[in-house]
């Protein structure tokens, strides 16, 4: 499939050999290869350390690549059948924000799910471009918001022809993916850019029988979170473009907000992950996709649960689902997903990803062993015995419509004030609220208050939600915008 | 030439036997196996390198594991054994006419074949009609099981590698629905002695008891285990191995046994003061 160069991984070389050469250091880091602080190395790792290093010639420059960062560029671009590959440090969020930063600027419209993640919604807020939000619609039982809807895109480009560019979820969080490929070609047609969030979908572009890749489906920008199912140090990641964008100019974006003393450790654990993954992601992903397949059957077996999968498939607002994420439906036992998740990890040791009102998500990745799911399945067997009770009185969470009354910007640079959340309704909010994982904002700023989303936070707090997003770190008042 | 088996038994002490021959080495799916023949030993077999089984001091820790159950109550039909590939706790159990039905979850097939090819001595019963035997991950086996028997047997490794599923608070909750009203649960309990050894003593004694009403900690002496100093727990749902033995019911059955009585079942529940101490801080 690809190409023998595919074995090669520039950058790690090159650490190698800066190693082997055993450089004397007068330049930054002040560690001096961990010599400087000995508790930090034994806690690290001498090898760790030693390749902790700043940017040289021999180690090219990620603000400017021109030797080994280059090489693995093009390497990755070439693994993920893209124009080009960057390399960011500065997590999956700054690949977001460039995408939307490359093609919008202030005044710019651009067409997305209300339910994206923060960093997307950050980059309005930079950038001053205003969002056009197309209802994503809610699976009703579930409680989880769906993909975009190609006749709900088409209505939103109808209205706001001279929008810049279509902002997608390649998958939700949870897994659900839109006709990607539809929605590409009509946005192409109406002369608008596509930009992918693929944070949960690096798997896409090595695994067999999964979702399509959006540079498989002709996208313009994906921002692939490699950290998350590809193996890679945290805050790693790849955006991914196609041959419509300038390398140039994306760069000249990125470098805008990227930090100038980018960490091999991370350089190197993209190009090694990258290398991994075009050599072996098909074999990986075959017993990550076997591994998620028992995990379901089995937790499907306990009753109670519903681990649901590709029978969600409805052809329209879930076009496909990403049957490696384990997502649980856990509120016929009468808990919420997230209480499930705290008990998970307080009386059996057992971190999962997210637990949200009605669901938990467990992400099975490369790094997977049958035992530990094993103890996940059994875990969850033990719970619905333990604590199962009625489900009467627990919410039902129902897609809430934003009224969006100014853009993010204009909210976020107004005077602001501080009430109370409980008596804030009415109100336009300054700032964020959302539970974190999964990160998706219950209310950004712009956007009125309204009795229904007090409820929701409300009710997310009790249940044990970890809320963020407000200045009030105890997430109690609220900046509302002066009008 | 000398030839010695060595078992780090802490970072800092090492317990050897002079070995007269290697009789088998091995890697399965889940560990390295590995057979010795030894002059003060006899046979002894070892996964990843750890003591496992030797032919000179098993009946210690068999005898513990199974008669202590078996004298509190007599009237056991339905067996639970995870574990245990060498077979010498099955043995001990097949000597109960009155056991019905013995289960036995190995996850590794080949420490089952390994064994009955250079262990006869503990594998001799596992073709007993009595017993069913099946290759799969205990854990996993346990949780469709509910109300189903008198007894289970925990006889594993150590709580890391293959084994690290059976120390978990997840498995004991499994167990307590896996086992009938007035069912037994007795594992190997690891060694108060070493530190690293007693941290996991500590946890699943905590996890126990957080699933059963009665929860007991015995021990005995294994002079090839880490320190020697080995125990076992008993956790029951009803019956106290100290109150409930039926002392002349298991006399009465004549079985001869070389490390078991029932002075010996009233003594061992007998713990010195540190690990006592052990096991009431085990909830810090």
């Amino acid at each position: 499939m690809h190409s023998l160069w595919q074995g090669k991984a520039p950058i790690y070389e090159a650490l190698q050999k800066y190693k082997s050469i055993r450089v004397v250091p007068f330049d930054v880091p002040g560690h001096k290869q961990g010599r400087g602080n000995p508790q930090l190395t034994e806690f690290l790792g001498e090898k760790c350390l030693t390749v902790d290093v700043n940017s040289m010639k021999p180690l090219d420059n990620l603000v400017h690549p021109v030797s080994v960062i280059k090489e693995a560029e093009e390497l990755a671009a070439d693994a993920f059948g893209a124009q080009h590959a960057f390399f960011m440090v500065n997590g999956t969020t700054a690949a977001v924000q460039a995408m939307i930063m490359s093609v919008c600027k202030q005044g710019d419209k651009i067409i997305m799910p209300r339910n994206v993640h923060r960093s997307a919604i950050n980059a309005l807020i930079i950038s001053g471009t205003i969002p056009v939000y197309v209802n994503p619609g809610v699976n009703k039982r579930l409680g989880i918001p769906l993909g975009m809807s190609v006749s709900e895109v088409k209505k939103a480009i109808e209205k706001n022809p001279d929008a810049k560019a279509i902002f997608i979820n390649n998958p939700t969080y949870y897994g659900i993916c839109s006709d990607l490929r539809s929605i590409t070609e009509l946005a192409h047609r109406h002369n608008m850019y596509v930009l992918v969030d693929e944070a949960h979908g690096t798997h896409f572009y090595f695994g067999e029988n999964l979702p399509v890749s959006a540079m498989a489906a002709g996208a313009d920008m994906a921002a692939v979170s490699m950290h998350k199912t590809g193996g890679s140090l945290t805050q790693s990641s790849f955006l991914l473009i196609s041959n419509r964008l300038s390398t140039g100019h994306v760069r000249q974006t990125i470098n805008l907000t990227q930090t100038t003393s980018g960490s091999y450790l991370l350089l190197s654990s993209l190009d090694i992950s990258r290398r991994n993954l075009a050599l072996d992601g098909k074999n990986i992903f075959k017993k990550v996709s076997a591994l998620a397949h028992y995990a379901r059957e089995e937790i499907n077996k306990i009753g109670g649960y519903y681990a649901f999968s590709t029978e969600l498939i409805n052809g329209d607002s879930v076009f496909d689902f990403d049957h490696t994420k384990l997502s649980v439906y856990t509120r016929e036992i009468g808990l919420a997903g997230i209480e499930v998740y705290d008990i998970l990890r307080d009386d059996y040791g057992i971190q999962i990803e997210l637990g949200d009102i009605g669901n938990i998500l467990a992400i099975i990745s490369v790094g997977d062993r049958e035992l530990a799911l094993e103890r996940l399945v059994s875990s969850l067997s033990e719970i619905k015995r333990l604590y199962m009770k009625d489900k009467a009185g627990m919410l039902d969470h129902e897609y809430i419509n934003p009224d969006v009354v100014m853009t993010p910007q204009q909210a976020f640079y107004s005077n602001q004030h501080s009430v109370a959340i409980t008596e804030s309704t009415g109100y336009v909010c300054g700032e964020f609220v959302m539970s974190y994982p999964p990160g998706i904002p219950i209310l950004a700023p712009g956007e009125r208050i309204t009795e229904e989303i007090i409820d929701y936070i409300t009710y997310s707090k009790a249940k044990g939600c970890f809320l963020t997003g407000t200045e009030d770190m105890s997430v109690k008042n609220i900046k509302i915008v002066e009008e | 030439m000398e030839l010695w088996y060595t078992e780090q038994h802490t970072d800092n002490v090492r317990f050897s036997i002079k070995v007269d021959k290697p009789l088998y080495s091995g890697q399965s799916e889940f560990q390295r196996i590995d057979v010795f023949n030894s002059k003060e030993f006899g046979i002894f077999f070892t996964l990843d390198g750890l003591m496992m089984v030797t032919e000179k001091d098993e009946f210690i820790y068999h005898d513990m594991i199974v008669h202590v159950p078996m004298a509190t109550n007599p009237k056991i039909k339905n067996v639970l054994v995870i574990g245990a590939g060498d077979g010498g706790t099955v043995r001990e159990l097949t000597r109960y006419n009155s056991i019905e039905h013995i289960d036995m979850v190995e996850i590794d097939k080949m420490v089952v074949d390994v064994c009955r090819e250079y262990l006869p001595q503990t594998a001799c019963k596992l073709d007993d009609p009595r017993v069913q035997l099946y290759f799969e991950d205990g854990l996993k086996f346990v949780r469709s099981k509910e109300n189903a028997y008198d007894l289970i047997v925990v006889d594993s490794t150590d709580p890391f590698g293959p084994g690290e599923g059976l120390f978990t608070r997840e498995f004991y909750g499994n167990c307590f629905k896996a086992l009938k009203d007035d069912g037994i649960l007795v594992n190997q309990h690891e060694s108060p002695y070493y530190a690293e050894y007693a941290k996991s003593m500590q946890r699943a004694h905590k996890r126990i008891r957080e699933c059963f009403p009665v929860c007991r900690v015995y021990q005995a002496h294994i002079p090839t285990y880490p320190s020697g100093h080995w125990l076992f727990g008993f956790a029951s749902k009803t019956y106290d191995p100290l109150i409930d033995i039926d002392e002349q019911a298991w006399n009465n059955l004549d079985l001869k046994t070389r490390y078991y009585n029932t002075e010996i079942h009233k003594g061992c529940f007998a713990l010195p003061n540190y690990v006592k101490e052990l096991l009431v801080s085990a909830d810090e």
